[in-house]
């Protein structure tokens, strides 16, 4: 079947009250960019509290029901066959020829839903559903009608031309992203943290993303894999600004002069430090991390704590209650689970101590990066001016 | 600097091939099974390639076949001559190193089609031992696939005395040498050394990728592992790779050319390189370095870097290099080879293969020792435990 238009269905921004204009145009805006690389003239507008797509033409459907379904914000895809309108006599045979194509299998319950926004229309919504109902019978006569749990719902919309659906393909839900400010994602190339910002950009928040690399320690290759992964990521989040931070030498330093096996804290409480300064740089209101509680030695309840102290702006944990095979099934949903599989070596698992501590105390952990006072500011100060700025798109 | 030491992984094209390669795709484009002359034109192009290459080896031009790479033809001399001759019998052997495309068309014809293969064993310097070939041939062996340069070590095999060896056992047993690493190094004549089928490359030789070909003994019986439009006397179905073919035709012509002289420049540099780099502590130089090693590959463990963080450290100065092999080591597993000649623990995943060519100069060479003497001591410092 040819459809003509999507009606875009969105639960909770309908609810914001006078804010809702905001919550409406960021859809609007992100399907526009949603629809940018698929074949087709699309034509993204809201009309009467409703957000259509009108599709002029040819255009690809699987691609762009596949590219809407990325849309934070939506619930619900609705393909539309739009006909003119030329007389109850024509909508009958329209209706029919639509059910026909539609529901092969014609043993099935039903319920036709009209409404008019052309209210000249001569016929009242009512009149309608029982009219179209009577000739929906007369062609298909295997079919019933059930009002109150119907297998089919037929929508008939009465605009300048008549709107024809029923079927509705679930989107993402959430909220359209652009209306709840921006956050900076520890990105580390591994399976966490792409599914961590996709959780917290599904609630409506724009990403930015931070990169620890160490070369020679880590290969181009395993950088080429985390700008793979802020693309997946940015195919639902919309641009995302990726902060590539060479971190060799602060990590060489830490391996020089802290305790082994507080390696790992420590540096994952710089990378905090730095991640929270381009957070601030960029007006980014919290950090996202990919951290499942006891997940590894550096995700215990007291690792945590220990590189959360060093954060002022909240530190978001999307994962944090999830075990790996939850989150696992959503990075296969969003496809970045075969990029992040891909084996290459990160910069925490390099000079990994056999034996980290699992239960760091903050104290003695503050007390061994005294040891670093003499250059760590400098290091950090290099690393930061340093980093390459990537937009990922 | 940018010092390329990796040209057993790949080659710079010659710069006359790829005129060569882009006049043939623009210009002279057509079909060699076209009856018009834009298809004869093509079909020109094949001959002399092929002529130039009979030349090389001293054989017909009817024994040579092209092919996409040494990985096709590799799967070409296996599967169709164990295919074509299983009456015969049903045993293969093999070497324990070789290249992945020997190795792997090797487990499956022992998996789905059921025959029988003996992996030869090799000495401490990477050379298959001739005494496991006498005892594993016997009367069900149909063919004996022996390489020639060891892609990861440089260890030349002793593919002359194994035929010997093979052909006085049972002139009718096949004699395979996938020559990859060898081609445009040594001077092999085929028909001379008993060698009935083998393997050859053009990227490694400065020509284009995706070209190859096998030369196959108007006397082997084969049959053709991929159908189509029967074209290359039905041994090679497809349309040829006409750029390709001209481009790999002149390669080989051109690296041939003074090979002897370019050859004495390579074991030049090589014993030059592996004299500077002795002044390194805990390193071990893999296998032989006299003329049972190919001039231009040169393998090197140093105890204490994982071959990977070092490879990146040298790529940081501009020099290019391989762990391992290249075509293994997108899987960070341990290289069978140097398991197999029984190096020591520390060198297992600390190996560097350095590869040179014709243009490798002594400069870049002293650059590159440079910069190890620079970063050997650096990196080991930062060790994992």
């Amino acid at each position: 079947m040819r459809f003509h238009s999507f009606l875009i269905k969105y639960g909770e921004i309908g609810i914001k009250g006078k804010n809702r204009y905001l919550f409406e145009d960021a859809l609007v805006r992100q399907m526009r960019f949603a629809l940018k690389g698929v074949d087709g003239d699309f034509y993204v507008h809201k009309a009467q509290g409703r957000v259509y797509v009108e599709c002029e033409g040819e255009y690809d459907y699987e691609e762009t029901v596949e590219s809407l379904k990325r849309v934070f914000g939506i619930v619900g895809i609705c393909p539309v066959v739009r006909v003119e309108d030329r007389g109850f006599e024509q909508l009958s045979r329209d209706v029919t020829a639509y059910m026909d194509e539609m529901y092969p299998d014609k043993n099935q319950t039903f319920k036709v839903e009209a409404r008019r926004s052309r209210k000249q229309y001569p016929m009242t919504s009512m009149e309608l559903n029982c009219e179209l109902g009577g000739v929906i019978l007369d062609a298909f006569p295997e079919m019933k009608v059930d009002v109150h749990n119907p297998d089919i719902r037929l929508n008939v919309e009465v605009r300048e031309e008549i709107y024809l659906y029923s079927e509705i393909i679930p989107g993402p839900g959430g909220m359209p992203v652009g209306t709840n400010g921006n956050a900076m994602l520890l990105l580390s190339g591994g399976i966490d943290s792409p599914v961590a910002g996709y959780m917290i950009s599904k609630r409506g928040v724009g990403l930015h993303a931070t990169y620890f690399h160490a070369p020679p320690y880590t290969s181009e290759r395993a950088k080429e894999k985390v700008i793979d992964l802020a693309r997946l990521v940015s195919r639902y989040a919309g641009p995302v600004q990726l902060h590539v931070v060479n971190f060799t030498d602060i990590q060489l330093y830490i391996y020089e002069k802290c305790p082994h096996e507080e390696l790992t804290i420590i540096m994952r409480r710089y990378m905090m430090k730095i991640a929270e300064h381009f957070a601030k740089e960029n007006g980014c209101l919290g950090l996202i991390t990919g951290e499942s509680i006891g997940q590894v030695a550096s995700q215990t309840m007291q690792s945590l704590a220990a590189t959360n102290a060093v954060c002022t702006l909240p530190v978001y944990r999307p994962l944090i209650g999830f075990d790996k095979r939850e989150i696992v099934e959503i990075a296969e949903k969003i496809d970045t689970y075969e990029t992040s599989i891909q084996p290459f070596e990160d910069c925490c698992t390099i000079f990994v101590a056999k034996h980290p501590v699992t239960k760091p105390n903050l104290e003695r952990i503050e007390k061994s990066e005294l040891n670093l006072t003499e250059k760590i500011d400098e290091l950090v100060k290099t690393a930061i001016e340093t980093t390459e700025i990537l937009t990922v798109k | 600097m940018e010092v390329y030491l990796d040209n057993s992984a790949t080659t710079r094209c010659y710069p006359e091939v790829g005129d060569l390669v882009y006049k043939v795709m623009c210009q002279d484009y057509g079909n060699p099974s076209s009856m018009h002359r834009k298809g004869v034109e093509a079909e020109r192009y094949v001959k002399e390639s092929k002529e130039r290459l009979a030349r090389i080896l001293k054989v017909n031009t009817k024994e040579i076949f092209f092919t996409s790479g040494g990985t096709e033809s590799d799967n070409l001399a296996l599967i169709g001559a164990a295919r074509a001759n299983k009456r015969a019998g049903n045993h293969l052997i093999t070497t324990a190193i070789e290249h992945p495309a020997i190795l792997n068309t090797m487990r499956y014809l022992e998996e789905e089609e059921g025959f029988r293969v003996t992996y030869l064993p090799v000495d401490a310097n990477g050379r298959a031992k001739l005494e496991a070939l006498k005892e594993a041939l016997c009367e069900d062996t149909i063919l004996v696939s022996i390489m020639y340069v060891n892609n990861e070590m440089g260890s030349v095999q002793p593919v002359d005395e194994a035929a010997q060896i093979v052909k006085k056992y049972n002139p009718n047993i096949l004699v395979h040498s996938d020559a990859v690493q060898g081609f445009g190094k040594y001077h092999i004549y085929p028909k001379r050394q008993g060698i009935d089928m083998l393997t050859a490359s053009g990227h490694k030789i400065h020509g284009p990728k995706g070209t190859g070909f096998i030369y196959i003994n108007e006397k082997v019986k084969i049959k053709p592992i991929v159908f189509g439009g029967e074209q290359q006397k039905n041994i090679r179905s497809g349309t040829e790779n006409v750029p390709g073919i001209a481009g790999l035709g002149l390669a080989a012509q051109m690296i041939y050319k003074d090979l002897d002289m370019k050859v004495a420049l390579m074991r030049e540099l090589k014993a030059y390189f592996l004299e500077g780099i002795s002044g390194i502590e805990n390193i071990a130089v893999h296998g032989l370095t006299d003329e049972n090693s190919a001039p231009h590959i040169i393998s090197v463990g140093i105890a204490g870097i994982r071959s990977e963080v070092l490879l990146h450290a040298l790529e940081d100065k501009g020099i290019y290099v391989s762990s391992g092999s290249a075509c293994a080591s997108n899987h960070p597993a341990v290289s069978g080879v140097l398991k197999g000649i029984g190096a020591p623990k520390e060198y297992l995943d600390a190996t560097l293969r350095f590869s040179m060519s014709e243009f490798t100069t002594k400069e870049e060479i002293d650059y590159t020792l440079e910069t190890l003497y620079n970063c050997v001591p650096m990196l080991r410092k930062y060790t994992r435990h």
